[in-house]
């Protein structure tokens, strides 16, 4: 018999507001900077004393301190594993962030990124000794030719907004081989456009104009056109757009500007909701990236870097970036200069090089596993069932919520604020309230062609248990919105690590470096 | 000298012979709390419509447009120093520049108050 005498039941406490010694809250751990819990004295690692060497840094050696922060190995590993707890991942729960595209990044595609001949890679390794690597670049790069229907594709640009500077440099440099960059300095995105395309745009030289959007969401056909003429670059659109709208008169859009003399951008971020089912090659696109760690599964948000291969028409490919991988009688090469390009071909002018080698292996590596273990078949299911999810989110929530824009929706669902109308509660204060509720908020306040926006992208990975849930979670803090809860809303996040956050003091006196004058106030 | 408006909810009014021009109060209010503002140069000059400074909030980033066109005179660089001041008193102290207008005839066609107010009040 046990006779030690220990309750084994419930205790009645509800400690909700117990202060803890540490600050902690049970396995909620409060988590200093690295510079505040170890001390300058302090190393992790015994290296031997160096061999006195003459110095012959000229006098410009340190004087002071290098102030790096010293922890024991077992203190990094906490404090690390500390803060990866503090964070929210696509592994934990849903991620409904518009335009973001969060799908699940599946394991096997790992597996196959920590194979040795792709994990451990050296870019200045020879071609002979990487054959596998390069073909695998040149498959990926064959899919992703088929899947957009496009003749030509740069792998090397690290993410979306690279490629879209890799797009428009690729137009600014078929402009200036047609001896007309000189009066075509004009390019048109529409007003709810990702921030990423004006300024792109504007980087390369050109000024920026908006395209006018109809009544429906999508670019007004005839504002568009009265607004082309000779000193056209180009245009940027993404299809679907960001109101998570399909541009239906796309086909005519194109038209109209090729007839004008200029070049098609397609902004990919959204290639999800049409991958499979629609070849952007067919749309009249000149220029597309493609966002691997959206539409093809690798991981971002802080997860892993992004890779942004772009897709290039005939009437721009010559001027693709170097390297690129040709094969040539079985054996796979690099062509890494802008010689070597025009020795390719008569009328190649490569752009040059964007960057130092060939782009982010690792993601494609796990790009391909996607596409490989998805097949054409499940790339266009994934497709289909990103945009039936959406809709589903869409019909639920429009019981309680006012969606932006009327009818069926693409892969991401777009509401307005006219549901929080005089209730006191405003986006930001709903997205705050979802914190409590266990979901990473939407994307709010984008596009700003809607008032108080709410972007809701759920993607293909999940299931209607987790859409259920979540649109549950939605419409239950709706009814408490409109209930008069405002209070309650203001107040929101109160169960996060930490509760509302001073966006203004942190954007009007932001705090951007540690000092040790910061320890010394800490410990007091 | 009465206010006017315009659809992008800049205003303006006379002070001698340039022009003070800001952003409205509806439309500071519709911003929230302002974190930054660029303004032009002095000598700087705009066509009606032209992208003409910038001002950030919490929310969002937003172009103010030369609501008439003529030369920039003068800039308040109290709300690049402290962009509060939009919020406290965007139609008062918190004025971005002053326009010597080089054609007057533009500012006719311009909202009055009550004007701008049914306007602001639809969108």
């Amino acid at each position: 018999m046990n006779n030690q005498g220990r309750p084994t039941g419930a205790g009645e406490a509800t400690a909700s507001n117990v202060k803890t010694f540490t600050g902690n809250k049970a396995l909620q751990i409060e988590e200093a900077l690295s510079f505040e819990i170890g001390s300058f004295e302090q190393t992790g690692v015994d290296l031997p004393e160096p061999a006195s060497n003459a110095n012959r840094l000229g006098g410009l050696d340190r004087k002071s301190d290098i102030g790096l922060p010293g922890l024991s190995e077992p203190e990094t590993m906490r404090h690390f594993v500390r803060l990866s707890q503090k964070n929210y991942a696509i592994d934990m729960g849903p991620f409904p962030l518009g335009s973001c595209t969060m799908k699940h990044n599946p394991r096997l595609n790992e597996k196959m990124a920590r194979l040795p001949g792709f994990g451990d890679l050296h870019p200045l390794a020879p071609e002979s000794a990487v054959q596998g690597a390069l073909e695998l670049i040149d498959t990926l790069a064959f899919w992703l030719k088929e899947l957009t229907g496009m003749p030509a594709v740069a792998m090397s640009p690290k993410a979306g907004a690279h490629g879209e500077l890799c797009g428009m440099m690729a137009i600014k440099a078929a402009l200036e081989a047609r001896g007309e960059a000189g009066k075509r300095k004009r390019v048109l995105a529409p007003e709810s456009a990702h921030g990423t395309n004006p300024a792109t745009a504007v980087q390369c030289g050109f000024t920026v104009e908006n395209i006018p959007a109809d009544k429906t969401g999508r670019v007004d056909l005839e504002a568009l056109k009265a607004k082309l003429g000779d000193d056209i670059a180009g245009i940027m659109v993404t299809n679907p757009n960001t109101c998570g709208l399909f541009e239906r008169d796309i086909r005519a859009i194109a038209d109209a500007v090729h007839e004008a003399g200029g070049y098609f951008y397609c902004d990919g971020a959204n290639f999800n909701a049409i991958a499979g089912k629609v070849r952007p090659g067919d749309l009249g696109v000149d220029a597309m990236h493609i966002n691997l760690h959206k539409t093809f599964s690798t991981p971002h948000g802080g997860g892993g870097p992004g890779s942004g291969p772009t897709v290039l028409s005939e009437a721009l490919a010559p001027f693709a970036p170097v390297p690129y991988v040709i094969c040539e009688d079985g054996k796979y090469s690099l062509v890494e200069t802008r010689r070597a390009a025009k020795a390719e071909g008569e009328s190649v002018e490569s752009l040059g090089r964007l960057t130092a080698f060939h782009g982010q292996m690792g993601m494609f590596v796990r790009a391909l596993s996607y596409m490989m273990s998805h097949g054409k078949d499940g790339v266009r299911q994934a497709s289909e069932d990103a945009v039936l999810n959406a809709n589903y989110v869409l019909a639920r929530l429009k019981t309680e919520m006012t969606p932006a824009f009327e009818g069926h929706c693409m892969h991401e669902a777009l509401f307005d604020d006219r549901f929080l109308k005089d209730t006191g509660v405003e986006t930001i204060d709903f997205a705050k309230a979802m914190i409590d509720e266990g979901y990473h908020p939407m994307t709010m306040y984008f596009p700003l062609v809607v008032h108080g926006a709410m972007l809701i992208e759920p993607t293909e990975s999940e299931s209607k248990r987790e859409l259920d849930l979540f649109c549950g979670a939605m419409l239950s803090l709706a009814k408490r919105a409109k209930a008069g809860e405002a209070d309650a809303f203001k107040a929101a996040p109160v169960y996060a690590p930490r509760r509302r956050l001073d966006e203004t003091a942190a954007a009007r006196h932001p705090v951007l470096r540690w000092t040790p004058a910061q320890k010394a106030e800490a410990a007091e | 000298m009465t206010v006017k408006y315009t659809e992008d909810h800049e205003w303006l009014k006379s002070e001698g012979d340039v022009y003070v021009i800001g952003v409205s109060a509806h439309a500071a209010e519709q911003l929230g709390d302002v974190v930054f503002v660029e303004l032009p140069e002095v000598g700087k000059t705009f066509a009606k419509g032209d992208e003409m400074a910038v001002v950030e909030s919490v929310k969002a980033a937003s172009d103010v447009y030369a609501p008439i066109s003529g030369d920039v005179v003068e800039v308040n660089n109290a709300i690049v120093d402290e962009p509060a001041k939009v919020n406290e008193d965007p139609q008062g102290a918190a004025w971005f520049v002053k326009i010597k207008p080089s054609n007057p005839a533009e500012i006719d066609a311009l909202m009055d108050e009550g004007a701008y107010k049914d306007f602001a009040g639809n969108s």
